[in-house]
């Protein structure tokens, strides 16, 4: 059967992607270049049962996904810049309840409201590092309008199954463009729900400091319980025993880590005798693949890094290239000044040269600048 | 005979955190009370709070109970009652949690009228951090941010309420356990966004540096300045100045969020 195709912008691909997903509640605020997603879900939603709601601001719109997903509904949001900054806390608070909630990231041009209509990829330190405090984080990084469904598919499944927020890091371009999508059959991607308890409520630890997951029991299931964004015991009351601080605080960064196979994802592209890798994620690996080509095309063995989850860092992946290729050197093209290349370096170890290609100017980097980058290492 | 309260306190939680003399104690009993006489199921309600002292309330009792960010509350609750409906949602917090940090949830809540029930314990002081002053701290008043007395203007909660649009609004206090009980009922049962303030008193933050030598004094100021609204009714401004009015000062059918919500978007169940 020929699948089905349609022209769609990547905002819009997010949604689907999310209602594929069982997505059943969106809780916004408008603001650019996000707003697409929320006027997407505010038509969708009620067709197929779910609810939209606008809330009043940033904060109520990150806090309005947690309650909905403590109801035991699949919940996103979608924001910019400001509105990341603004939704921090509560981000923080779903980390350490283990509320599992979707948060798309339409990066634009900061700090402050910046530049609120021009590309940038200027968020990725924010996604990781944005709210307080030691916490894990997965973000995932789609690079076209396919991937917009695909990764927010891949984000509620990572959230329902790791019990934490997903952000989807995704940028102006990527959010605002119109491309070709294959509309995936219900099915064809998997699709994780919940788990539910299956212990006596009586029973119930629903964040058992000495399991790695503990299914969520929905508000209103018959298991009642305690959630509170102190710092908490199994049975979920306040504590103030800094060894069980540790414990938990380790606990949830620890499963993430652990199952850095699972949740980490990256493509791979011609690296195999590779000797000058380009490591780009988004737009930018859009022309970072152009870029390795020609580089080919001209004799030079370059590969492409792409990372489509970017948090938890693909550390694994570029550190078994390193130790398997001899690499002159890579290259970190970025429309920022220079927040993933640190991260590059830290892997690096020293073993090559890694050099970042930054860019402010809010059109993508052209593939031009990138193969001359790449040329300096041969 | 005493009232069982046990059936709905969580024992192996208590005590509690509030200083001897808080009244917060009083109004958790009338809350007690007040979900008893509805006969709710536990599994049904949930209570979700903000940050502060009174925040602290939900630990204590046995329902699905959510300890929130400072200010939150309502947002939280906005979308957990829209995810599950069937839920009997109560927000509740302090008067700076409620009506400073959480101000915009606040009067949007009460704009927008899904069925929740909105109870801020107004203390008029920061009790939890060691009282700082509030949008309710008396002008003049001293807290240890206003050590020469609140120089600004302060709110009147029922009134925010009432021109953001609630549908129900209520005052009561912590020593008029019987029309605290009654009036939290009333929120309860009615469709719509309910708000009720109870004036509660923090001896050790507030009252002790504002010339209430004893908690008794305070909940004695509360029997002598309130004045039921039946009562209100036959008095003068003058024989007002310097009370404060209880009961519920305002109720009005408008038709519920959710359930217009559904009907205008033709939600597909």
């Amino acid at each position: 059967m020929a699948k089905k195709v349609e022209f769609m912008m990547g905002n819009h691909a997010v949604a689907e992607g999310a209602l594929y997903a069982g997505c059943r509640f969106f809780g916004g605020y408008p603001i650019t270049p996000s707003t697409e997603v929320a006027e997407r879900m505010a038509e969708r939603l009620p067709q197929v049962g779910g609810r939209f709601i606008q809330m009043e601001d940033e904060i109520a719109a990150m806090a309005s996904v947690i309650g909905a997903s403590i109801g035991g509904v699949k919940a996103l949001t979608a924001t910019s810049g400001p509105g990341l900054s603004l939704k921090q806390e509560n981000l923080g608070y779903a980390m350490l309840c283990e509320i599992p909630v979707v948060a798309v990231d339409v990066m634009r041009g900061g700090p402050s409201t910046g530049m609120p209509t021009g590309p940038s990829q200027s968020d990725i330190m924010c996604a990781k590092w944005g709210t307080h405090g030691d916490h894990p984080v997965i973000a995932v990084t789609p690079a076209s309008v396919q991937e917009q469904f695909e990764e927010t598919v891949r984000a509620f499944n990572l959230a329902e199954k790791y019990r934490c927020p997903v952000i989807v890091l995704t940028d102006a371009i990527i959010g605002q463009m119109m491309e070709q999508i294959e509309i995936p059959e219900p099915g064809e991607l998997e699709v994780i729900e919940r788990p539910k308890p299956t212990c006596k409520p009586e029973e119930y630890l629903p964040f058992d400091l000495d399991k790695d997951f503990v299914p969520l029991a929905a508000f209103g299931s018959g298991y009642r319980y305690h959630i509170t964004g102190l710092h908490h015991n199994s049975d979920g009351f306040p504590t103030n025993d800094p060894v069980l601080h540790t414990k938990n605080t380790k606990r949830l960064i620890e499963r993430i880590n652990k199952n850095y196979d699972d949740i980490v994802k990256v493509e791979e592209f011609m690296i195999d005798d590779a000797e000058v890798l380009v490591f780009a994620i988004g737009v930018t690996a859009r022309s970072a693949k152009h870029a390795v080509v020609e580089a080919r095309n001209a004799g030079i063995k370059a590969g492409l890094i792409r990372p489509l989850t970017i948090w938890p860092f693909p550390e694994k992946h570029l550190d078994k290239i390193l130790s398997k290729n001899k690499i002159k050197g890579i290259v970190v093209p970025e429309m920022n000044l220079g927040q993933m290349t640190l991260e590059v370096q830290r892997v690096a170890r020293g073993r090559c040269e890694v050099e970042g290609l930054y860019s402010l100017m809010l059109d993508p980097i052209l593939p031009a600048e990138i193969l001359e980058k790449i040329r300096r290492f041969v | 005979m005493s009232y069982d309260y046990a059936k709905y306190l969580r024992k192996g939680k208590l005590p509690h955190i509030w200083c001897a003399g808080c009244s917060y104690g009083i109004v958790l009993k009338s809350l007690i009370r007040a979900i008893d006489s509805l006969q709710w199921d536990k599994n049904d309600v949930a209570i979700v709070s903000g940050i502060g002292c009174a925040s602290r309330l939900p630990g204590y009792v046995d329902f699905n109970t959510l300890h929130t960010t400072h200010g939150r509350s309502i947002a939280f609750a906005t979308g957990l009652k829209l995810a599950n409906p069937k839920l009997n949602v109560l927000a509740m917090g302090g008067d700076g949690d409620m009506t400073a940090i959480g101000g915009n949830h606040f009067i949007h809540a009460c704009r927008r009228n899904l069925d929740i029930t909105i109870f801020v314990f107004n203390n008029n002081i920061y009790g939890m951090t060691g009282a700082q002053y509030s949008p309710t701290t008396p002008k003049g008043a001293w807290a240890t941010t206003s050590p020469y007395g609140m120089a600004e203007n302060n709110f009147n909660i029922t009134d925010l309420a009432i021109g953001a649009g609630a549908t129900y609004v209520a005052r009561t206090t912590a020593y008029h356990v019987a029309h605290c009980e009654k009036t939290m009922k009333e929120a309860f049962l009615h469709k719509g966004t309910s708000v009720v303030e109870i004036i509660n008193s923090c001896p050790t933050g507030f009252g002790r540096k504002n010339k209430f030598k004893t908690p008794a004094s305070m909940l004695m100021w509360m029997k002598d300045n309130a004045v039921n609204i039946e009562k209100a009714k036959n008095m003068s401004p003058e024989e007002l100045a310097g009370k404060f009015i209880i009961g519920v000062l305002h109720k009005v059918e408008r038709p519920e969020y959710l359930e217009t919500y559904d009907a205008t978007v033709g939600l597909k169940k």
